[in-house]
């Protein structure tokens, strides 16, 4: 029986949608930080990983590429990559890089630096970014953030593309930073509440 | 015959939740976002899991009933 698709099953348009807006004005990455706070919400109000589960638009976007369009070997993900090791390593650099780039739009927003029009590809590779800023009548920071946060997502996208052709379509989810951290969330709240049913 | 049913290695799943999404019988839930659960009795050993995961962490083993 096949199950019956929902409106959620459509998210991978919105992810698509966010990526492409990134080409034509910057401003748009903000719009991503919902990638990022959703995820962390549910997990903390609700306990579980109903983002992952259910909602995460790039998620479907790996499994339609891979697996309908047959873009992915279909092989097995090497063990160090699927290792907690890994995992939580991962978490921490691209939290290492996100919180600089923070710190890269602080100098911005405080006038010690100058906006730097471009994207960072996979933390090293700098890739002029200038035609998808036209201007804000905000603070420089604001466009800083915008070309930070979309570098980040752009990055990720990259990596999720390589591991999906490599490996299995969704290999993405195996190190994803925000489902690390989610599942992460997840135990932590139930050790403390079967800490709180033994008392 | 003794059937074959899907097994997941709780230490090593993500909870992804692909499994779900593939699982003909809906015998696979991701219960408190910890690791995905299979309800064996519902289990019909199809594999499709264990060939979507994307860890692949989930094996088909022949369990006693």
């Amino acid at each position: 029986m096949k199950q019956q698709k929902k409106w959620y099953d459509y998210l991978w348009i919105a992810s698509l949608t966010y990526l492409i807006l990134g080409f034509f004005n910057i401003l748009f990455a903000w719009l991503g930080l919902l990638c990022f706070f959703i995820p962390l919400l549910i997990s903390i109000a609700k306990g579980n990983k109903a983002y992952c589960n259910k909602y995460c638009g790039r998620g479907q976007l790996f499994a339609l590429a891979g697996g309908r369009f047959g873009l992915s070997r279909k092989k097995d993900i090497p063990k160090w990559m699927r290792s907690n090791y890994f995992r939580y390593g991962f978490l921490t650099f691209f939290f290492a890089m996100f919180f600089l780039m923070l710190w890269n739009t602080y100098l911005v927003f405080a006038g010690a630096k100058n906006l730097k029009m471009a994207v960072t590809l996979l933390w090293t590779f700098r890739v002029p970014w200038h035609w998808a800023y036209h201007g804000t009548w905000l603070s420089d920071g604001v466009a800083q953030f915008a070309f930070g946060f979309y570098s980040v997502m752009l990055t990720s996208t990259i990596l999720g593309l390589i591991t999906m052709v490599l490996f299995k379509p969704r290999s993405w989810c195996v190190y994803c930073p925000m489902g690390t951290m989610t599942q992460l969330i997840c135990k932590a709240r139930n050790v403390t509440l079967s800490q709180k049913i033994k008392k | 015959m003794p059937k074959r049913k899907a097994t997941i290695s709780a230490r090593e799943c993500v909870a992804c939740g692909c499994c779900v999404k593939v699982c003909p019988k809906s015998a696979i839930t991701v219960p408190k976002g910890i690791c995905a659960e299979v309800n064996k009795a519902l289990c019909i050993g199809c594999g499709k899991c264990a060939k979507e995961c994307p860890a692949s962490i989930i094996k088909m083993e022949v369990t006693e009933p």
